[in-house]
């Protein structure tokens, strides 16, 4: 514990006071929890004993976070126990949970981004002055906590001139100095570079070493079996089994996230033809009028999947837009297949053959509120093979939605299911399938398996490479590394508004594109590999 | 025209500026804290006049001058409490229940004012208190320090309202709960508590503010006394960036106009009365419309909470 003793607290009942004792087993047992309509945690159990780190592990709307919430208090379990040092705990509300020694480091950062670190910390705690903050004491215990755990950061800072790492690193010393000696880390890992990745590792052997308890949710299964000692495995809102990570393989525990075993993605060689897409000079302002795409040049040929690899932020989803049509590009040229469209509205980039899979499907992708089918109509309504004048014509579109939803394996009630209805992955599948109804001859893919599960984001690369087979050139955006290497027959790095580096598929690592995603060069890329190697 | 430049009616017309803010100032600074902590309250009017009504009836009914503050205050304090148990407990659109806390204000203070008075009277306010020494300083001295205690508290609250949000940690809680209340929910931080201890300290200030005309300023009651003043007071914490003192140079710009259609009407000016009324209210559009300060807004403005729900 770094230099903190308990405080007069001036509000107890509000503020926290430090935990009496450390936690040194915690165990839910049983838990289940409804929502109207869902069965989010069907009888769930999961221990964790000091010093060691627990993965919990499933896809996304498995039950994981549901399960955590209720062990931070935010929500309470239809039934079930939670026993702390064999003691039967209630948490009404997160404080029940801090005082009982419990910290939680949310997906979502719970920050508040227009105030300092130190302020950060400071947040909810008695001051050692009554009333008046003292945030200067607060900032020398977040030099001792930094010191001990290996948790740069500057407390004056303000949180929005943080870069998601150095947040994520404020979340974990505020856990710290509430004195929790449980943490619970949701998806910890979503939104950091390889080398941010690893720098949160040492940190965790160190608070693991010093006897503190982790609870680690992922879906990324090589991290679960680095860092973790014990695994429990949910599905569907129940508990699959646990194993002890050096006992289990990362096939068994893929077939207890989904429940089968996976296909292997069967990658031919890319036969590249001509250009299908030249971007040159590109420049887009980003939301605050501040120049975020400063000067791209791509290509992508017919029968090439080129991935853009990066850090969320470095200008890939204003990139995306810019060729959408979404944002206005300030400088440079988009050409498909020698026309230009670089400023063209929405209508002639896709006469001209191109389709999108926007980032955020739920809002430039689809509309929940609509069917399946008025989705699939959201822009071809007014093809005449689907309307005379301002009439629609119903049998032939609902023909239309019927062969796309069947042939790319939608489960969905019906067609006049509202879309919101359905999973991720069923959406992003509908999505795609429409925007490949169109035949485009360049297909603009950003996070086309963010939030979906393993299963449909199998489905998914396997479609995008069946049509690179069949010509299409795609221009695949992921924050998802893994996904990158799979698919692209080339990686283009982005960082802070240009392309830093292209690699071929051979020549691709984690570690060299890691260190161009951390803005490194090329030529680092390579030393640093020659090193490790 | 040249008497509108003479030293007198500078002095008179600066002191009269100070009196006129001061209702603003009382109701803005409340609204400051309510709109920090996340809750746009748009029915500060209606605290304005029902507590402008109940100050106004205890002095008329021979209470003293501090028992009708008091009673403003409690006012205040309850509508207040109505307005964050609809929009903080209820989690309603916030907007349509602070005007729905307007027209109960309004209408409510109207009937009152009838069936319990009935006529136009005046009451004796608050008095002016000169400070001694001070109030000798040439030009300032008469602006400053010649007016009645209600003034005087209006203005101390700027410093102190200001020191309450940047330096303790209440005002941490509140500008937290404001920002990201889901943040302040995760440090055990009880963010519907916050927001009642904000809302109705803003709203007890807005019945400061009612008193501050019924009974210190035109000292009589009558339909309508506010004249939108409580509106105006919303428009300041948007003009002044949600900050004490920018609040309060809102306060004073909205005054300065009035106090000069109201001297120039005094002096006997030219000016068509309604024009001359309209001044202030023009003023403040321009104002709001020049000085974007949206940016500023505390990011959970309007949004009532809901645990795990992001």
């Amino acid at each position: 514990m770094a230099g903190r003793q308990h405080l007069p607290a001036v509000w107890s009942h509000m503020t926290p006071d430090l935990p009496a004792t450390r936690i040194q087993h915690m165990e839910m047992r049983d838990i289940v929890k409804t929502f109207p309509g869902v069965r989010a945690n069907d009888g769930v159990s999961i221990d964790v004993h000091s010093g060691e780190v627990h993965a919990l592990l499933g896809e996304n709307g498995a039950g994981k976070s549901t399960l955590m919430r209720q062990l931070y208090g935010m929500y309470q379990p239809d039934s079930g126990e939670i026993r702390i040092n064999d003691e039967p705990v209630q948490f009404r509300r997160p404080l029940d949970a801090i005082r009982a020694g419990i910290g939680m480091i949310h997906q979502h950062f719970m920050l508040v981004p227009t105030m300092t670190v130190a302020e950060n910390v400071a947040l909810g705690q008695p001051s050692t002055r009554g009333l008046r903050l003292d945030l200067d004491v607060v900032s020398e215990r977040i030099a001792t906590l930094s010191e001990e755990y290996g948790l740069r950061v500057d407390p004056e800072a303000a949180i929005w001139q943080l870069s998601v790492g150095e947040q994520q690193r404020v979340e974990i010393i505020k856990a710290l100095d509430l004195g929790a000696s449980l943490i619970i880390l949701d998806e910890p890992t979503a939104v950091l570079t390889p080398q941010e990745v690893d720098d949160l590792f040492v940190t965790l052997r160190r608070m693991v070493a010093e006897g503190h308890s982790l609870l680690f949710i992922s879906h990324k299964l090589h991290e679960v079996l680095d860092v973790t000692d014990r695994v429990t495995v949910l599905r569907d809102g129940a508990s699959v089994g646990s194993r002890a990570t050096k006992e289990t393989t990362r096939d068994e525990l893929v077939q207890m996230m989904v429940g089968r075993e996976l296909g292997d993605l069967e990658i031919r060689e890319a036969s590249t033809g001509e250009a299908a897409i030249e971007i040159s000079g590109l420049r887009v302002l980003g939301d605050r009028g501040e120049e975020i795409v400063r000067g791209v040049d791509l290509t992508v040929h017919h029968g090439e999947i080129l991935g853009i690899a990066g850090v969320s932020g470095n200008g890939q989803r204003e990139l995306a837009e810019a060729l959408s049509g979404v944002r206005e590009a300030t400088a440079g040229r988009v050409k498909i297949d020698g026309t230009e469209i670089t400023s063209a509205p929405l209508n002639e980039r896709v006469a001209a053959g191109l389709s999108f899979v926007p980032e955020e499907r739920m809002r430039d992708g689809a509309i929940g509120e609509f069917t399946v089918q008025e989705n699939v109509f959201l822009h071809d309504h007014d093809e005449p093979e689907f309307c005379r004048g301002i009439f629609l014509k119903f049998p032939q579109m609902a023909e239309h939605a019927e062969s796309l939803v069947s042939q790319f394996a939608v489960k969905t009630p019906g067609l006049d299911t509202p879309l919101k209805n359905l999973s991720g992955g069923n959406i992003q599948k509908l999505i795609l399938a429409r925007e490949l109804s169109r035949e485009p001859r360049v297909l603009i893919a950003s996070q086309p398996t963010r939030g979906v599960d393993i299963g449909a984001s199998e489905y998914i690369h396997q479609v995008l490479l069946e049509q690179r087979d069949a010509g299409m050139a795609i221009l695949l955006i992921s924050e998802d590394l893994e996904e990158i290497q799979t698919l692209s027959d080339r990686i283009a790095v982005i960082y802070n508004g240009r392309i830093v580096g292209t690699v071929e598929r051979s020549e691709a690592d984690a570690q060299s594109i890691g260190v161009l995603m951390a803005g490194g060069s090329l030529q680092q890329a390579h030393q640093e590999t020659a090193e490790r190697d | 025209m040249s008497e509108l430049l003479s030293a007198n009616v500078l002095t008179g017309m600066l002191n009269t500026m100070l009196t006129l803010a001061t209702p603003l100032l009382f109701a803005a600074l409340g609204e400051t804290f309510s709109q920090r902590s996340g809750v746009v309250n748009l029915g500060v009017d209606g605290i304005m006049l029902l507590s402008a009504f109940g100050a106004f009836y205890v002095v008329l009914t021979n209470g003293s001058l501090f028992l009708g503050l008091v009673v403003a205050m409690l006012i205040g304090i309850a509508m207040g409490a109505a307005m964050s148990f609809v929009s903080v407990t209820m989690k309603a659109e916030q907007g349509v229940s602070g005007i729905g806390l307007q027209m109960f204000g309004l209408g409510m203070s109207s009937l009152l004012f009838k069936v319990m008075v009935g006529t136009v009277k005046t009451v004796q306010g608050f008095p002016r208190v000169r400070i001694p020494l001070l109030a000798e300083i040439p030009f300032l001295g008469p602006i400053l320090f010649n007016n009645n205690v209600l003034v005087y508290i209006a203005f101390a609250l700027v410093p102190i309202c200001w020191y309450v949000l940047e330096r303790t940690t209440i005002g941490l809680a509140i500008k937290a709960v404001g920002q990201n209340p889901a943040a302040a929910d995760s440090r055990g931080i009880n963010v519907d508590l916050v927001r009642y201890g904000s809302v109705c300290f803003g709203a007890m200030l807005a019945g400061m503010a009612g008193a501050a005309i019924s009974i210190s300023t035109v000292n009589l009651f009558q339909d309508n006394l506010t004249a939108g003043q409580g509106f105006i007071a919303v428009a300041l914490v948007y003009f002044g960036g949600w900050t004490p003192v920018g609040v309060m140079f809102g306060a004073l710009l909205f005054s300065v106009a009035n106090s000069l259609q109201l001297w120039l009407q005094v002096l006997g000016v030219n000016v068509p009365a309604g024009l001359a009324n309209m001044l202030p209210y023009i003023l403040t559009i321009v104002v709001l419309t020049i000085s974007v300060s949206r940016g500023k807004a505390p990011a959970a403005l309007n949004r009532p909470f809901l645990r795990g729900e992001n």
